[in-house]
């Protein structure tokens, strides 16, 4: 089948999703014949089951689930779309397994404009290309016009868990140390300044991206990463807290160590927000035995997403379940849990 | 960053550190009015950088903290009005009023809206002529120039369909009742930097005479901070009262006059009523004859309304330097950031807020 990149229902025929898309008559199989099927192209998708039946592969399975309803929907750096497929592909892949299959459940608000679930499609397709994962059932609803906010997705993924791996927020322990993979905050801000309401114009673009193939590097320099952690939202902050609760351990940061890029210091210096606390959708937290960390760190850096990754803190014995910073005055403080929200419907 | 690194330059926190240190001799009560500098003394741990001998007690300067309970209820009582949208700055959402924050309106159905600038929501209201446009105008000298020109603005541009729900409140009238208060034990102040940025530092001269007390102007940053207290020490250490303008770099004598006169034409001083501190004469703005068809008080017949705090809650205590948040017997356990009792724990600047942050392993 050929893959063309307009849209392929065309706009003056449905400008938008109707109430009849969702019927599950006529429009609803000629979104799928001529949108879904075409962009995921994969012979379980297209053998038209209710669902895709495969072999299981030997060894175990990780499944995982997550669900979309960022606002707004298009961003600096991406959509929902490609942030739905990076999303689940990078679940995944942070509990070492090798991504395979997703499904996809779309729920669409009447009067969404065909074009943009065309551009949110492709996206999809692209992130999945990139990701090497297929799109193998699918599920669409249509929803009353204020009954939703245009598109909410829903992406479940399973994937192969590598042999001889073993990651386990319980695994870290005293003597790991914590590498992160690039800049904090970028996604956060992103949306931030696309939001209405907040005129706020920066260079700055959503760092969404699907992670597996650095894991890949990862497990492929070392059998002993204890972590692997994608700290989405509550940004690094929240995701070492809880890394540090599961394992009962303590953790300790360098501030001036933490990568944080200007734009996004400047925006949150103005907007009274901490990155520590603002969600990334394409970075990684590594914890693994010190002993690892070179060899590991330099697989990463050859990784495009890994340029900037660095040892940011260690695990200590002390303070159980509490993460502390050293600040870039040299003095000590906690860094707790984020309470409430920073920034609501970020992903 | 540029204008930012260089004041969290650890040399010159370590030097300014050691320097206290070297002249500190008495034991000194300082402190800092504004809740931006509480935050930042927490997120650097200041303390660290200073002898046992100096106090830092945090003052009443988050306005999110002091906005009384009834202002809160009227809010909630007009964002609750179908033909209402109600917006504000974010930190006001989860401030607990009597029986319950904007954010359960929001969620029963509320039109409420989060805004970074007043100005905001003058253009909600052009977009919405069928709806009553309500800003929040909270907040010290700092927020009120830019809700005096929302104002200004609504009335130059023909727009009716907007008013303010106006809680402004002033930091000099503060300091005086903190300083004739019979319990006062506050010996030196770290002047807000951004108030004084508007206000200028003139208007605390004849403070620091009458109450013998020295004020310094100070910055948030650590290096700013540590500056401001060092000189705050030396006047301490040799006696002396004066008023010093520590960010230079930011804040003039006069202040920002354009700013001021602003704040003349839309607003008059008038009493007002602080969230656990009670009422003090003329410490707060209210809408100036002239602009009084925009007060959202007198738009929405919302009752007169008179609450009391929690009973647990000490944060009028806390406010005014008289206890740290660590001795209420509720913090950290009834009251937490995740539900608050009193409004210091909700917002970032709050001194509960910022110790339960920022400290609480120590506290625990």
């Amino acid at each position: 089948m050929d893959f063309q990149l307009n849209c392929p229902i065309p706009i003056n025929e449905y400008p938008m999703i109707t109430m009849a898309h969702g019927s599950g008559g006529i429009l609803s199989h000629q979104l799928i014949e001529k949108m879904f099927q075409p962009a995921f192209n994969n012979d379980l998708l297209n053998s038209g089951h209710d669902g895709a039946v495969f072999p299981q592969p030997e060894g175990r399975l990780a499944f995982t689930t997550d669900s979309f309803v960022v606002q707004p929907i298009f961003f600096p750096g991406g959509n929902i779309g490609d942030l739905a497929v990076n999303g689940t592909v990078n679940d995944l892949a942070c509990c070492g397994a090798t991504p395979e299959y997703l499904s996809v459940g779309m729920i669409l608000e009447e009067g969404l404009p065909m074009g943009d679930l065309w551009k949110i499609v492709l996206s999809m397709k692209g992130a999945a290309d990139r990701a090497g994962v297929k799109i193998v059932t699918g599920d669409t609803k249509v929803v009353d016009r204020g009954s939703g906010d245009k598109i909410f997705i829903n992406t479940s993924g399973v994937g192969r868990v590598r042999e001889g791996v073993n990651i386990d927020p319980r695994n870290c322990k005293p003597g790991d140390v914590i590498i992160l993979s690039g800049t904090m905050g970028d996604h956060g801000v992103a949306i931030l300044s696309a939001r209405a309401g907040l005129e706020f114009e920066t260079a700055i673009e959503s760092d969404s991206a699907a992670l597996n193939g650095m894991v890949d590097n990862i497990l492929d320099a070392s059998r002993h990463i204890s972590v692997l952690r994608d700290p989405t939202r509550g940004g690094v902050a929240t995701t070492l807290n809880e890394i540090s609760r599961s394992a009962d351990v303590g953790m300790v940061l360098e501030e001036e160590l933490i990568p944080v890029s200007q734009e996004v210091r400047g925006a949150c210096e103005v907007l009274g927000l901490d990155p520590m606390y603002i969600a990334n959708e394409g970075k990684l937290l590594v914890i693994l035995p010190e002993s690892e960390a070179e060899t590991v760190l330099d697989k990463m850096k050859m990784h495009p997403l890994g340029q900037e990754a660095g040892i940011i803190g260690k695990v200590v014995a002390e303070h159980p379940s509490v993460v502390r910073m050293t600040t870039s005055i040299g003095s000590s403080r906690i860094i707790d849990m984020l309470t409430g929200e920073q920034l609501p419907r970020i992903c | 960053m540029k204008y930012v690194d260089e004041y969290r330059d650890i040399e010159l926190v370590r030097n300014l550190s050691r320097k206290i240190h070297e002249v500190t001799r008495g034991n000194w009560t300082i402190m800092e009015i504004c809740g931006g500098q509480t935050h930042a003394i927490m997120k650097y741990s200041i303390g660290e950088f200073l002898p046992e001998k100096i106090q830092l007690v945090h003052g009443p300067g988050c306005p999110v903290c002091v906005t009384p309970l009834e202002i809160i209820d009227k809010a909630i009582r007009i964002a609750q009005r179908e033909d209402v949208i109600f917006c504000s700055y974010g930190d006001m959402l989860r401030v607990p009023g009597s029986e319950k924050d904007l954010l359960n309106v929001k969620a029963e159905g509320g039109d409420v809206r989060i805004l970074y600038s007043p100005l905001d929501a003058l253009k909600i209201a052009v977009d919405n002529p069928g709806k009553q446009v309500v800003f929040f105008a909270i907040g010290f000298e700092t927020t009120a120039p830019a809700n005096a020109m929302a104002v200004k603005e609504a009335k130059r541009k023909g727009i009716t369909n907007f008013s303010i729900l106006s809680s402004h409140v002033l930091v000099p009238p503060a300091m005086e009742a903190i300083l004739s208060s019979p319990k006062n034990k506050i010996q030196g102040f770290l002047a807000a930097g951004h108030v004084c940025t508007v206000m200028g530092y003139e208007e605390y001269l004849p403070i620091a005479s009458k109450y013998m007390v020295p004020i310094v102007v100070t910055g948030f940053e650590p290096v700013d901070i540590l500056q401001g207290i060092y000189r705050v020490i030396l006047q301490l250490e040799k006696g002396s009262a004066e008023v010093e303008n520590a960010y230079g770099r930011v804040v003039t004598r006069e202040g920002n006059l354009q700013a001021k006169k602003l704040l003349t034409e839309v607003f008059e001083h008038a009493d007002m009523k602080w969230r656990g501190i009670g009422n003090i004469p003329d410490s707060g703005f209210r809408l100036s004859p002239e602009y009084e068809t925009y007060n959202a008080e007198d738009i929405f017949d919302v009752g007169h309304i008179v609450q009391q705090e929690s009973e647990l809650c000490i944060a009028g205590e806390v406010l005014q330097g008289l206890k740290k948040p660590a001795d209420c017997p509720a913090f950290g356990a009834a009251c937490k950031p995740e539900h608050p009792l009193g409004a210091p724990m909700v917002s970032s600047e709050g001194a509960c807020a910022a110790y339960y942050r920022f400290k609480k392993t120590e506290t625990a």
